[in-house]
């Protein structure tokens, strides 16, 4: 079966006003269908670039990217997106932002409503649909967020540091809130963040990437068992890859320069 | 099964540390009332101050010319008897409400072509910044040439004036959309027409209602000036003409006219806009 994502030799330059910039530098990774893959590395290090080419909102300069076995021509709701300023329209309550890509799908009022309220209820925010943005928490926008983007049944979720302004004890929350979702749907996540713990934590397979110019430095294998839990935090195994992470991430020399499938 | 986690997240989101829980309160929505409530009493106070001050000054000072307030309640009566204060000021707010109109409905549509596309930017921008800086009164003369010193030409005047405030506004409001609104909306499917309609205008709907704000401003202030193209009626004739025979009290029944006109129409968009943007977080 072919990957969810194949990112193939993709080189993305961009022409700034100091010239050109490469951001990513023949870039290759692919991710399997219902895996949970997480992107780390330092700022500017082409993640975000990374997750804006899957989804569509960026072209590569070279190279291709197929999701599902076909090349992205544009954004489209099969790619569920979450941004880190939650990227939630302001002017609309909890309910209609969810409501909004499941209208353009088509569906009529009704139907909207109950999509709209499971998964407002999904994350915890049943009884929120009719605030608005500005009346939400951080962490309650973000969730609403992840309700917006799971409502249009994306098969793939990618997420920029979606969990990057939250207080440490909304986040570990959120983290494991979004594993339990994604235990029960299994759909492919792609995931960014600054955070190597966060990172280790979730995911079955991190990505480390380095800056200037942007490259994949470590592919790691997270070999612990789904559900996780606080203890595997704690756990020496967990030290252990949190370790090798870290290290690519902080002294992207001393580590070996990985392509494919971890250790 | 789906509701075990479903419930499980519920349980997350009613002992996350972020959440309140019940309803999003009323709180600020009271103590906003509460405010404005004790905001009254000091718009009152010192309108009731700045009438005293000025009755006072008329009253001790030995300046013929200087009406007090019962001289002007008088020329307002008189006027209102007599049927030229309802005359001119029908004249007057036909004008302005016509010219605002005329200008925001134009600008409008404008400034979203020029923050949509760039060959209008292009097109519309240079035209815009250089009659911008230029008083309408200086085109005036040019006006009564090509238009003549009829209704059209008055009411022009002060469209132009209302336009251009108001197009500036509405292309900021365009330019200043998060790009991040953009890109959510696009990766939830939607294509230019839904962006535009459903992005791009509520998102810029604060800066437009600033923008009607300015223009109400600019057309009023306009007003005065478009009525010295030989007008008839209207309240800035009837003030020239006072000023003529020297009927001071009958200025200041003007001004308090258009002050009074100008502040309602502003408060009417002022309630608009309350309305249509009352989501946004700073207020
Ligand atoms: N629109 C742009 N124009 C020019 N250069 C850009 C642009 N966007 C990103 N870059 C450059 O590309 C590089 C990678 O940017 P990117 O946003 O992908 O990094 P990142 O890994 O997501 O960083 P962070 O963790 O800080 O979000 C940076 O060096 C940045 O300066
Ligand atoms: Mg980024």
């Amino acid at each position: 079966m072919a990957p969810m994502i194949s990112i193939q030799s993709v080189t993305k330059v961009y022409q700034s006003s100091r010239g050109e910039v490469t951001s990513l530098d023949d870039v290759s990774l692919d991710v399997d269908r219902g895996e949970f893959v997480t992107l780390v590395g330092p700022s500017g290090c082409g993640k975000s670039t990374m997750l804006n080419l899957v989804a569509g909102l960026l072209e590569p300069t070279s190279g291709r990217i197929l999701v599902d076995g076909a090349p992205v021509a544009g954004p489209g709701p099969d790619r569920g997106v979450i941004f880190q300023q939650y990227a939630l329209f302001p002017w609309l309550t909890a309910r209609k932002n969810v409501e909004f890509g499941l209208r353009l799908q088509g569906l009529n009022k009704r139907e909207r409503r109950e999509r709209a309220q499971h998964y407002l209820e999904l994350v915890g925010l049943g009884r929120f649909g009719s605030a608005l943005p500005k009346e939400l928490s951080g962490g309650m926008k973000q969730r609403c967020a992840i309700a917006r983007a799971y409502a249009v049944n994306p098969s793939l979720l990618l997420m920029d540091e979606p969990f990057g302004a939250l207080d440490a004890l909304t986040r570990v929350q959120m983290q494991d809130d979004l594993l339990a979702t994604w235990q029960q749907e299994r759909r492919t996540v792609l995931f960014i963040t600054h955070d190597v713990d966060e990172a280790v934590y979730l995911a079955g397979r991190v990505v480390v990437m380095s800056p200037h110019p942007g490259r994949i430095s470590d592919i790691v294998d997270v070999p612990l068992p789904y559900p996780r839990t606080e203890d595997m935090r704690l756990s020496p195994q967990f030290a252990q890859i949190r370790g090798r992470v870290w290290r690519g991430v902080h002294h992207p020399s001393a580590t070996s320069t990985l392509r494919g499938d971890g250790a | 099964m789906a509701n075990k986690h479903a419930e499980s997240l519920l349980e997350a989101g009613r002992t996350g540390p972020a959440d309140a829980g019940g309803a999003p309160p009323p709180t600020p929505e009271r103590r906003r009332m509460r405010r404005a409530g004790s905001i009254a009493w000091l718009y009152l106070a010192t309108f009731v101050l700045g009438i005293g001050l000025w009755w006072l000054y008329a009253a001790l000072g030995d300046n013929e010319l200087a009406p007090g307030p019962p001289e002007v309640i008088r020329s307002f009566g008189e006027g209102l008897r007599n049927g030229w204060l309802l005359e001119h000021t029908q004249a007057s707010l036909g004008r302005v409400v016509a010219g605002f109109l005329l200008g925001v409905a134009l600008a409008i549509p404008a400034g979203f072509l020029m923050g949509w596309y760039r060959w209008a930017r292009g097109m519309v921008e240079p035209w815009v910044q250089f009659f911008r800086t230029v008083p309408p009164l200086a085109l005036i003369p040019l006006v009564i040439v090509f238009l003549g010193i009829g209704e059209t030409a008055k009411i022009f005047v002060i469209f132009l004036a209302a336009f251009l405030s108001c197009v500036i506004a509405t292309f900021q409001g365009v330019r200043n959309v998060d790009v991040t609104f953009v890109n959510a909306a696009r990766v939830l499917g939607a294509g230019d027409a839904t962006i535009f309609g459903r992005v791009i205008v509520p998102a810029s709907m604060p800066y437009i209602f600033v923008g009607m704000r300015v223009a109400l401003g600019s057309s009023w202030a306009t007003l005065v000036a478009s009525e010295l193209l030989a007008a008839p009626t209207g309240l800035g004739r009837m003030m020239q003409s006072a000023q003529q025979f020297l009927q001071t009290e009958r200025i200041v029944v003007g001004i308090i006219m258009i002050g009074a006109l100008g502040f309602a129409m502003d408060r009417l968009l002022l309630v608009g806009e309350r309305r249509l943007t009352s989501w946004q977080e700073v207020r």
